[in-house]
C-alpha cells in the first residue's frame, strides 16, 4: 500500500471514515440548533443538557421499563421533545419579544439545572449501555475493521438530515415554518398559529438532540457532562457554516468532522483546536457563514 | 438589534452632581466607600479581597454589555491569562506586584485585541458564541503550554512587597491594596461611560447603523471597548492570583465566563454598582453553599432563569426602579 | 454554643467573623474538615464516601483513645481558590486537619496553607506525588497512592508478566505526561518497549477510535491509558467496539473501583489496574468495609481513597492522643513529626509506616478486572495479580527531591 504524506493509505481511510462519524453528531446537533434558530431565534444553550437527556432516558427506559435501544430510538426524543414543548410553553415564549440574548442566558441557566440534577442522581462516573445486539459485531473492510454500530450512526444522521431538510422544503409545515421565519406577523395574519409552530419547531429541535444522544449512549460513556463538552465545538459549527441553511449545517458538520479526524492523524494535539481555528480563518474571510446570509 | 436595549430600564439623564455621578449615585458610592472602609474589620479579609476581584471582573464585562451591548462568554480567557501572566512574573522572575499586575492587565488587553478584532465582526449571539469558542481555545493553549503548570496551575505565588516597602504578605495591606485597584477601575469605567467616548458606544448599543451613518467607526469603538474591558479582566485576575497566591485553569475556563455573566445579571447589567453587588451575592452564595456540595450548579441555574424571567433588571436595577434614581 | 449554630457559622466562613474571634469550643474538641469533590467528576471515587470513612475512623478511635472529635465537611467544587477560601478559614476557626482534598491543584493550595498555619494536611485524594517531592510540607501527609506508585505498580508488573511492547493513548496535560514518562522509565528497566503514543488535547475528546486504530496499526501487545475519569471510560468502551481488547490487553492507570463500577464489569473485564485497597483483600478490609458500606452513598463498596481518608485519620488521632489533643491543636508539625515516629496499622492497610517526606507506605496491587462470568455478585470486581511491597511500592525518598529529607544546607 502506498503512503500519503508519511501515513499509510489504509490509516488514512480509516480516518476519514471516523471523521465522517464525528461529523454525523456535530451535523444532528448543529441541524437542530439550526431549526430552532430559525423559527425561534433563540440559541438553545441547553441543547448539550438535552443532548444527554436522550442517553440518560435511553439508559432509564432499559434500567427502569425493561424498553430496549430500538424503543428508546423512538420514546426517548418523544420524551425529551415534550420535555422541550413545556420548557418552550412555560419560559422561552416569555422571551420573544426581548432581546434575543436573554434567550441564550435562560437556556443557559437550563441547562445548568439539567445537568446537576443528572450529576446530583447518578453520579459523575457515568452509565453503561449496551450497543443493540442486532448491531454489534464489525466488517472488516480490507483496511479497517469497522464496527457495525458506527456504519448504523452515520446512515441514520444522513437519512434524519435529508428528512428534515424535505420536511422543510417540500411540506406544506415547512412553508408555513420559512414563511414565519420570514415574516411571523404575516403568517399569523393569514390565520397560522404561529406560537404553536415555534413550540413544535423547538420540540422537535430538542428531540433531535435526544435522538442524537440516543445514538451516542452506546458508544460514549452516558454521563452528565457528555453534552456540554460537545456544545462549543457545534458553536464553532454553527458559526462556521452560518445559520442561513438548513443543508449548509448538515454539510459544515459532516466537513468539520472529517478535518478534525485527519488532524487527530497528522497533529493529535491540536485536534480541539483545529475547529476553532477554521472558525477564526472564515470569519475573516467570509464574516456571515459558509453557507450564511449576511 | 430591532429588540429593546439589553439593559435596565432607561430614565432620563438627571445631572451630574458630582465626578459626573447623580445625587443617588454619590449616596450610593457613599456607601460603597464605607463598606470598603469599614468591612474588614468585621468580615474575613480574603472573602473580601475575593469579592473585590471578581467585583472588579464584573465591572469589565459590564462595560461591554452594559454599555456597548456586546455579550462575551469567553471572559474567563481574559481574567485568567491575566492571572497566569501577574503570577508567572511575580514568581518566576520576581517582577514586584505592581508590575505583575499591570503586566497582567496588558497581556490581557492585549489577548482582547486579537479576539476582539476578529469577534466584533458578527454582533448578538454569534458574537457571544464567538467569545465562547475562542476563549475554550485559550483554554486548552493554557493547558499544555509548560508556562501555566497544566492542572496543578502556579502555586504558592509570592504577594511580594508593594512599591518595595509595604509586606503584601499581611491580610490587611493586601486588603488595602485590592481595595484601591478596585476603586481605581471602578472609576476608570464610570469614567469611561460618562467620557464622549461612552456616549458613542451607548448609542452604538441603541442603533449602530445610525452611529455608522453619523460618522464614527463603530468597530473601532467597539474593539477599543472590547480591549479596555479586556484589560481590565486581566488586572481583576492578576489581582486574584496575588490574594490567592494560585493560578489555576478554573479562572480560565467557560463555567468562569458563565458566572461573570451570572454577577451581572444578578446586581443589573448596565448599572454602575450592579456588578459590584452582583459579585457579592454570588461569592457569599458559593461560601454559603460549599455545605450544600452537589446543588452548587444547579442553584446557579436557578438563579440564572429566575433573573431572566422575572428580575431581569438585576438588584440594583430593581432598587433603582423602586426609588426611582438611576443606580 | 449549640453544635448547629456553630455549623452554620463555619459553613458562612467569610461573613462569620474576624480570624481573630475563633470558634474554639470548650475544652479540647479536635476538629476535622473534609475538604473533597461532591459535585465534581471525582465525587464518586472520593465524595461523602470520604466523609462517612472519616466518621468511621472517629467512631472506632476516637471514644477508646479517650479523645472528643468533631467532623465537619464542604465541597470544594474543584475549584482551587474555593478550597482554598474554606481551608484558611477553617484553619483560622479552629479546624485542626483537613482530609481528602482531591484534584492536585487544590491540594498543593491547601498543602500550602497547612504549612503557613501550622496545621494538618492528610491528603488521600489527589494523586501527584509532588505533594512527597518538591512540594513535600512537615504539616502534610499522603495516604492511599499516587502517580509514581500507579505508574510502578502498573509499569513493571505488567511488562514482567509478559507485556513487553506498550502504546499509549496519553491525555495532553501534566498528569497524563508525567504519567507516561514514569511508566516509560519501568517499562523499559524491565526490558520492555513502548512501541507509539499519541497524545490528545484534554478534556475535549470524546471520540478516541481514531487514537485506537493508530495504537492497533502499532502492533503493541499493551494498550497504557495514560488519563483519568471519562476519559479512560470512553476509551475502554470503545476499545471493546473496535475490537482492541482481543489483540491487545488494556491497562487502566489511573481507575478506581467506583469507575469499574460504573462502566460495568462487560465493558471493563480484564482491564489491569493498580489500586492500594481494595475491599475483598483479606479479613480486615473486609471487616472494615462491612462496618462503613451501610452509610456510604448507593451503598457503595469503599474505594482506595475513602480507605486513605480511614486509615489517615486512625492514624492521625493515636498520635493526637499520644501527644494530648491541647498540643495537637496548637502545633501542627509536632503531630505530622508524633505520625511519622509510630507505625501505622488499620483494617485499611494492614501495618504500615509514615516516612519522614510525609509519604504513607503500604503495599500495591495490580488487579485484573474478573468476567462477568466469574464475578459472584455486586462490587466482586477484582482479582490480584501481582503485589508490590510496601518499601519497594512508592518513590525512594532520595528521589523525590523533598527539601525536608535532604538534610540542612546544601
Amino acid at each position: 500500500m502506498d503512503d500519503i504524506f508519511g501515513i499509510p493509505a489504509p490509516l488514512l481511510f480509516g480516518q476519514l471514515l471516523l471523521g465522517l462519524i464525528n461529523g454525523a453528531f456535530y451535523a444532528l446537533l448543529s441541524l437542530g440548533l439550526a431549526v430552532i434558530f430559525g423559527m425561534l431565534n433563540v440559541i438553545n444553550f441547553a441543547h448539550g443538557a438535552q443532548f444527554m437527556m436522550g442517553a440518560f432516558v435511553a439508559w432509564m427506559l432499559l434500567e427502569y421499563a425493561g424498553l430496549n435501544y430500538w424503543w428508546a430510538l423512538i420514546l426517548a426524543p418523544l420524551l425529551v421533545g415534550v420535555f422541550g414543548v413545556i420548557l418552550e410553553r412555560t419560559m422561552i415564549a416569555r422571551l420573544y419579544k426581548l432581546d434575543h440574548l436573554y434567550g441564550l442566558l435562560l437556556t443557559f441557566g437550563l441547562g445548568l439545572i439539567i445537568e446537576g440534577i443528572f450529576r446530583n442522581q447518578y453520579g459523575s462516573s457515568g452509565l453503561p449501555y449496551r450497543i443493540p445486539p442486532q448491531l454489534s459485531g464489525a466488517w472488516d473492510l480490507g483496511f479497517m475493521y469497522m464496527p457495525v454500530y458506527r456504519g448504523w450512526v452515520v446512515a441514520v444522521a444522513v437519512v434524519m438530515c435529508i428528512g428534515t431538510w424535505l420536511v422543510i422544503e417540500k411540506t406544506k409545515i415547512g412553508s408555513y415554518l420559512r414563511a414565519s421565519t420570514e415574516n411571523a406577523a404575516l403568517v399569523q395574519a393569514f390565520g397560522i398559529n404561529v406560537p404553536r409552530l415555534m413550540t413544535l419547531t423547538y420540540g422537535a429541535g430538542v428531540a433531535l438532540a435526544a435522538f442524537a444522544g440516543v445514538l451516542a449512549a452506546p458508544i460514549y460513556s452516558v454521563n452528565p457532562q457528555m453534552g456540554s463538552n460537545l456544545i462549543i465545538i457545534v458553536f464553532a459549527v454553527v458559526v462556521i457554516g452560518g445559520m442561513g441553511s438548513i443543508l449548509g449545517s448538515v454539510i459544515t458538520g459532516f466537513g468539520l468532522g472529517i478535518i478534525e479526524g485527519l488532524t487527530k492523524v497528522f497533529y493529535p494535539e491540536a485536534s480541539a483546536t483545529v475547529i476553532f481555528v477554521v472558525m477564526a480563518i472564515v470569519l475573516l474571510a467570509r464574516p456571515a457563514g459558509l453557507f450564511g446570509r449576511a | 438589534m430591532a429588540a429593546p436595549g439589553f439593559s435596565g430600564t432607561e430614565f432620563r439623564n438627571e445631572e451630574a452632581f458630582f465626578l459626573g455621578f447623580s445625587q443617588a449615585q454619590v449616596v450610593a458610592f457613599v456607601l460603597l466607600i464605607a463598606f470598603l472602609a469599614i468591612s474588614p474589620f468585621f468580615l474575613y479579609p480574603v472573602f473580601l479581597m475575593k469579592l473585590l476581584c471578581f467585583a472588579l471582573f464584573a465591572c469589565a464585562f459590564n462595560l461591554l454589555i452594559g454599555y456597548v451591548g456586546l455579550l462575551s462568554f469567553g471572559h474567563a480567557a481574559y481574567f485568567g491569562m491575566g492571572g497566569y501572566i501577574t503570577g508567572y512574573t511575580a514568581k518566576v522572575w520576581g517582577l514586584p506586584p505592581e508590575l505583575s499586575i499591570v503586566l497582567g492587565g496588558l497581556v490581557g488587553a492585549a489577548l482582547g485585541l486579537v479576539i476582539g478584532w476578529i469577534a466584533i465582526r458578527r454582533q448578538g449571539i454569534y458574537f457571544a458564541m464567538i467569545t465562547l469558542a475562542f476563549a475554550q481555545m485559550v483554554y486548552f493553549f493554557c493547558v499544555q503550554a509548560p508556562f501555566t503548570g497544566g492542572e496543578d496551575g502556579i502555586q504558592s505565588i509570592p504577594r511580594g512587597f508593594f512599591l518595595g516597602i509595604v509586606d503584601l504578605s499581611r491580610d490587611m495591606n493586601m486588603y488595602w491594596l485590592t481595595a484601591g485597584v478596585f476603586l481605581a477601575g471602578f472609576l476608570l469605567i464610570h469614567r469611561i461611560v460618562h467620557s464622549p467616548f461612552g456616549m458613542v458606544l451607548k448609542s452604538i448599543r441603541e442603533n449602530e447603523p445610525r452611529a455608522t451613518s453619523l460618522g464614527y467607526r463603530t468597530d473601532d469603538y467597539k474593539l477599543m471597548a472590547f480591549v479596555l474591558s479586556a484589560g481590565l479582566a486581566g488586572v481583576a485576575g492578576g489581582l486574584k492570583s496575588l490574594v490567592f497566591g494560585i493560578a489555576t485553569l478554573t479562572d480560565v475556563f467557560w463555567t468562569m465566563s458563565g458566572e461573570v455573566v451570572l454577577m451581572s445579571l444578578v446586581g443589573g447589567l448596565g448599572t454602575i454598582f450592579g456588578p459590584f453587588l452582583g459579585a457579592a451575592v454570588i461569592i457569599t452564595m458559593q461560601n454559603y453553599l460549599a455545605e450544600f456540595g452537589a446543588w452548587v450548579t444547579v442553584i446557579q441555574g436557578v438563579i440564572f432563569v429566575l433573573c431572566v424571567l422575572a428580575f431581569r433588571r438585576g438588584l440594583v436595577g430593581e432598587i433603582g426602579n423602586w426609588l426611582r434614581v438611576r443606580l | 454554643m449549640s453544635p448547629p449554630r456553630r455549623h452554620l457559622l463555619a459553613a458562612f466562613g467569610g461573613l462569620a467573623a474576624m480570624p481573630a474571634a475563633r470558634l474554639r469550643a470548650q475544652g479540647s474538641t479536635l476538629r476535622i474538615g473534609v475538604l473533597t469533590d461532591m459535585s465534581g467528576p471525582y465525587r464518586d471515587p472520593t465524595g461523602m464516601g470520604s466523609v462517612v470513612c472519616t466518621q468511621q475512623a472517629v467512631a472506632d478511635f476516637a471514644g477508646p483513645l479517650g479523645l472528643s472529635v468533631e467532623v465537619i465537611q464542604a465541597d470544594h467544587q474543584n475549584r482551587p481558590d474555593t478550597g482554598s477560601s474554606i481551608a484558611r478559614q477553617w484553619y483560622d476557626q479552629g479546624v485542626d486537619a483537613i482530609v481528602d482534598v482531591p484534584t492536585t491543584s487544590v491540594a498543593l493550595a491547601v498543602s500550602g496553607i497547612a504549612r503557613q498555619k501550622n496545621k494538618v494536611f492528610l491528603n488521600s485524594g489527589a494523586a501527584s506525588a509532588e505533594l512527597t517531592g518538591a512540594a513535600c510540607s512537615p504539616n502534610t501527609a499522603h495516604w492511599a497512592y499516587d502517580t509514581y506508585m500507579l505508574a510502578k505498580g502498573t509499569g513493571a508488573a505488567v511488562t514482567r508478566t509478559g507485556g513487553e511492547s506498550w502504546f499509549f493513548v496519553t491525555a495532553d496535560y501534566a498528569f497524563g505526561t508525567v504519567l507516561q514518562r514514569d511508566v516509560t522509565s519501568f517499562i523499559e528497566a524491565e526490558g520492555g518497549a513502548v512501541l507509539g503514543s499519541v497524545r490528545y488535547p484534554f478534556p475535549a475528546t470524546t471520540d478516541f477510535s481514531s487514537f485506537l486504530l493508530q495504537a492497533q496499526a502499532s502492533r503493541a501487545m499493551v494498550l497504557g491509558l495514560a488519563n483519568a475519569g471519562t476519559d479512560t471510560a470512553n476509551c475502554i468502551i470503545q476499545a471493546r467496539e473496535f475490537g482492541l481488547a482481543r489483540s491487545m490487553r488494556l491497562v487502566g492507570l489511573l481507575m478506581s473501583l467506583s469507575e469499574v463500577h460504573a462502566l460495568g464489569l462487560r465493558a471493563a473485564q480484564e482491564l489491569l489496574l493498580t489500586e492500594s485497597f481494595y475491599w475483598d483483600l483479606n479479613d480486615r478490609t473486609r471487616a472494615f468495609a462491612a462496618r462503613v458500606q451501610p452509610r456510604m452513598p448507593n451503598r457503595a463498596m469503599p474505594g482506595a481513597v475513602h480507605a486513605g481518608c480511614y486509615s489517615a485519620v486512625a492514624h492521625y488521632l493515636k498520635a493526637a492522643a499520644a501527644l494530648g489533643p491541647s498540643v495537637a491543636e496548637l502545633d501542627g508539625a509536632a503531630v505530622l513529626a508524633r505520625m511519622k515516629a509510630m507505625p501505622t496499622d488499620d483494617d485499611a492497610f494492614g501495618p504500615g509506616r509514615l516516612r519522614e517526606d510525609g509519604r504513607k507506605l503500604h503495599p500495591a496491587h495490580l488487579f485484573q478486572v474478573k468476567t462477568p462470568e466469574e464475578s459472584r455478585g455486586p462490587w466482586d470486581y477484582y482479582k490480584t495479580i501481582a503485589t508490590t511491597a510496601a518499601e519497594d511500592a512508592f518513590r525512594p525518598m532520595q528521589e523525590g527531591g523533598c527539601p525536608l529529607v535532604r538534610g540542612p544546607a546544601l
